[in-house]
């Protein structure tokens, strides 16, 4: 049980990281623009797809730092000539803007590498199980997400609150007017920021790649994860973020390793049910079945008791 | 105002499609279209009429089919003597009920709090329709028959052209009531709540209410929609529950227009045809839809709708004749680049087989018909920055005595 549980555990917390480097980004470009940017994971899948091209033209680590920037230039130019364009039309429109570019996105993907996973692995540097606890290795590639991830949380945080870049772009997201006046192009600090944000979210791609799949999928299959975090963090709240990011990553990975089921609860309490009663599919649920569930399930609640979100003061 | 008129060619335009299209293929594109059609306006009851975007609107389509399909499936075993026409009220009413349950705690809030919940919501029912087999069917669905039931005056349903004047009355009825929706006090009340929540509560209106209310309308109709799609297909798929059939209604509605009633009508409309059509010939199909849909939303934002109409007042106006010639002159280079674009797409898709065009063979592994159409797109797209500002200023000249607004 105790083996299952740190496995769980540093798996969720591998999960969460992750999950928090998109969310970050979201919830950047959210507090400077207002926008929730539903085509953010489609950056992450650009950011795999671009590093698994690029790892067999120059090798892994290259494409790592250069698919990224790949990325984060991808999305600036995306705000550039797209977004900023859109912005006049209103907020809906920004975010139906997103939606439709999350859609091109996956399809242009699809056009140019096809539709089935892509052999992107692991580097054989880091190919290794770091180490083995009661008989269940725990591979170096993940150790490696975490401390990259940390290492992007730290760089962040301090970047945001110690650097004259971070004050400036603070400043521009409380008082745009202010910043513009004092003689910042504001329009180009958000640009900047974006890309940022998008290019973290293809680092987020580069490293989660080889472990979670590179497929058309994997976009979608994070995507709405992410907004979960967001909404649930509280929106424009990075501390929120962080912590919801680890509260779920955790959560599904304590869920997917439990056996925990409801035929269990139901034996507890020494009730049993006939085999072909009509809601025979509630009495059989397990934890791990019901998992996928768990985030939305929580950001119901969460709407529904504290509307905020955890840290977020920013009543609609 | 002619609505009455309005209304009246509507229904003889539904009574006399299939006397022209009479094929089992578009009797069965013109059904699609109808269902579309419905879909689409329930959700600009809430998009359009009360400022509430959803990721969600297809719950309520993809539970009123559901509904419908054990209906059916119940009528099949011999357990329920429901004729098939009564059919889509039961898909209504699965719509109600579930508009009742979810938006009891969606329309709390209205603005990106809305958003985030109904896109939580649909992805709650969709996973969960996976996983809830019996009611759900797994990836396999519900299957049902729909001639099973009791045959109402010697109909059984068992030929297309009866299911689709079914469709027709329904759908016709559907939009009846969204648009006598727009006229009652509470359906204009949602209006002043979309276009300002805060006064309209300071006038003492119930925001939270009025959001609810439309969520139920929108939903009532949604699973009339979904019903209809049930008894068309005969099957209902959790497919028809996820986030790609919201995103879709999201599209039609963009297309057309939310401003104006008939919007979405249109953008149904011409989406249906659409992806019929390019599916025959093309396996880009949802690219393309993609990128229309985000050209709209960028360039477009009324909708084709509201482009319609400027075009209207312009014509009243006779400023239709300054519009000519600019419009002439981007008409080439627009359809150069479009023609190229196109093309480009179409040969990054093809491995191997040559792309026939206009007697050309165009070779995916060769350099030069990449160049060439490269050097096409490039030639259109410098010819188009040169002629598109002397539009853009027609276009707003002519508007000079009009409202001041955003130009295509």
């Amino acid at each position: 049980m105790a083996d299952a549980l740190l496995f769980a555990t540093l798996n969720g917390l591998v999960t969460g990281l992750l999950l928090f480097m998109l969310a970050s980004g979201v919830t950047l470009i959210f507090s400077m623009m207002g926008v929730l940017n539903f085509a953010h994971a489609s950056f992450y899948m650009l950011g795999a797809y671009f590093a698994f091209s690029l790892s067999q033209l120059l090798g892994f680590w290259p494409a790592l730092l250069l698919a990224p920037l790949l990325t984060g230039v991808l999305g600036a130019l995306v705000e550039r000539y797209g977004l900023r364009q859109v912005h006049r039309h209103g907020p809906v429109a920004e975010l139906v803007f997103t939606f439709g570019l999350a859609f091109v996105i996956e399809e242009l993907v699809q056009l140019f590498w096809g539709r089935a996973t892509q052999d992107f692995r692991v580097p054989a540097l880091l190919d290794f199980p770091l180490f083995t606890l009661f008989g269940q290795d725990f591979p170096a590639w993940r150790a490696f997400m975490l401390l990259l991830s940390l290492g992007i949380f730290a760089g962040l945080y301090a970047g945001l609150t110690r650097t004259r870049y971070g004050l400036i772009l603070r400043a521009a997201i409380t008082h745009p007017q202010t910043v513009a006046n004092l003689g910042h192009n504001v329009p180009r600090i958000f640009m900047l920021a974006f890309g940022v944000g998008t290019g973290l979210a293809g680092l987020a791609g580069v490293i989660a790649g080889p472990v979670l799949g590179t497929w058309p999928g994997m976009a979608a299959s994070l995507g709405s994860l992410v907004f979960v975090i967001v909404v649930i963090g509280g929106l424009g709240s990075l501390t929120g973020a962080f912590v919801a990011a680890l509260l779920i990553g955790l959560l599904q990975s304590w869920a997917i390793a439990s056996s925990v089921g409801m035929a269990d609860v139901l034996a507890l309490l020494g009730l049993s049910f006939p085999p072909e009663h009509p809601l025979r599919d509630l009495w059989r649920l397990t934890l791990p079945q019901v998992a996928p569930l768990l985030p939305y399930l929580l950001l119901v609640l969460m709407l529904l008791l504290r509307p905020a979100g955890l840290a977020g003061t920013r009543e609609d | 105002m002619g609505s009455r008129g309005a209304w009246v060619a509507m229904a003889v335009l539904l009574g006399g499609l299939p006397l022209v299209f009479d094929s089992v293929l578009s009797l069965g594109i013109l059904n699609q279209m109808l269902i579309a059609v419905l879909f689409a306006l329930s959700y600009n009851t809430l998009l359009g009429q009360g400022g509430l975007l959803s990721f969600g609107h297809a719950v309520y389509f993809g539970l009123g089919g559901y509904v419908a399909a054990h209906a059916m499936r119940l009528s099949e075993l011999g357990s329920l003597s429901l004729p098939l026409v009564l059919l889509p009220l039961a898909g209504a009413a699965g719509g109600l009920l579930a508009a009742l349950l979810l938006g009891s705690v969606s329309t709390r809030r209205g603005g990106t709090a809305f958003t985030m919940i109904s896109l939580g919501l649909g992805e709650l029912l969709a996973a969960s329709a996976l996983i809830l087999v019996a009611f759900f069917g797994g990836e396999a669905g519900i299957s049902a028959d729909r001639t099973a039931g009791p045959p109402l005056l010697g109909v059984s349903f068992a030929r297309e052209t009866q299911v689709y004047y079914h469709a027709a009355v329904w759908v016709f009825l559907g939009a009846l009531c969204l648009a006598a929706f727009r006229q009652t006090p509470a359906g204009r009340l949602a209006m002043a709540v979309r276009d300002n929540p805060l006064r309209a509560q300071c006038l003492g209106c119930n925001a939270a209410r009025v959001r609810l209310l439309c969520l139920l309308v929108a939903g009532t109709c949604a699973g009339l929609a979904g019903a209809l799609f049930a008894i068309h297909n005969e099957i209902i798929t959790a497919q028809a529950l996820g986030t790609a059939n919201a995103g879709q209604v999201l599209l039609m509605c963009f297309l057309g227009g939310t401003g104006y009633f008939l919007g979405p009508v249109i953008g149904a409309v011409l989406l249906t045809l659409c992806t019929a059509l390019l599916s025959g010939w093309t396996t880009l199909s949802t690219l393309y839809l993609g990128l229309l849909f985000v050209g709209c939303v960028m360039f477009l934002p009324g909708g084709l709708s509201h482009l319609l109409v400027q075009l209207h007042a312009r014509w009243r106006r006779g400023m239709l004749a300054a519009l000519a010639l600019p419009l002439a002159r981007c008409a080439l280079p627009s359809a150069a680049l479009l023609l190229s674009g196109v093309l480009l797409l179409e040969l990054a898709a093809r491995e191997g087989e040559a792309l026939h065009v206009m007697g050309l063979a165009l070779q995916a592994e060769t350099v030069w018909s990449w160049l060439g159409l490269t050097a096409l797109a490039s030639v259109a797209t410098l010819l188009l920055r040169r002629e598109l500002p002397a539009l853009q200023a027609a276009w707003q000249g002519s508007d000079a005595q009009g409202n001041r607004q955003v130009g295509p």
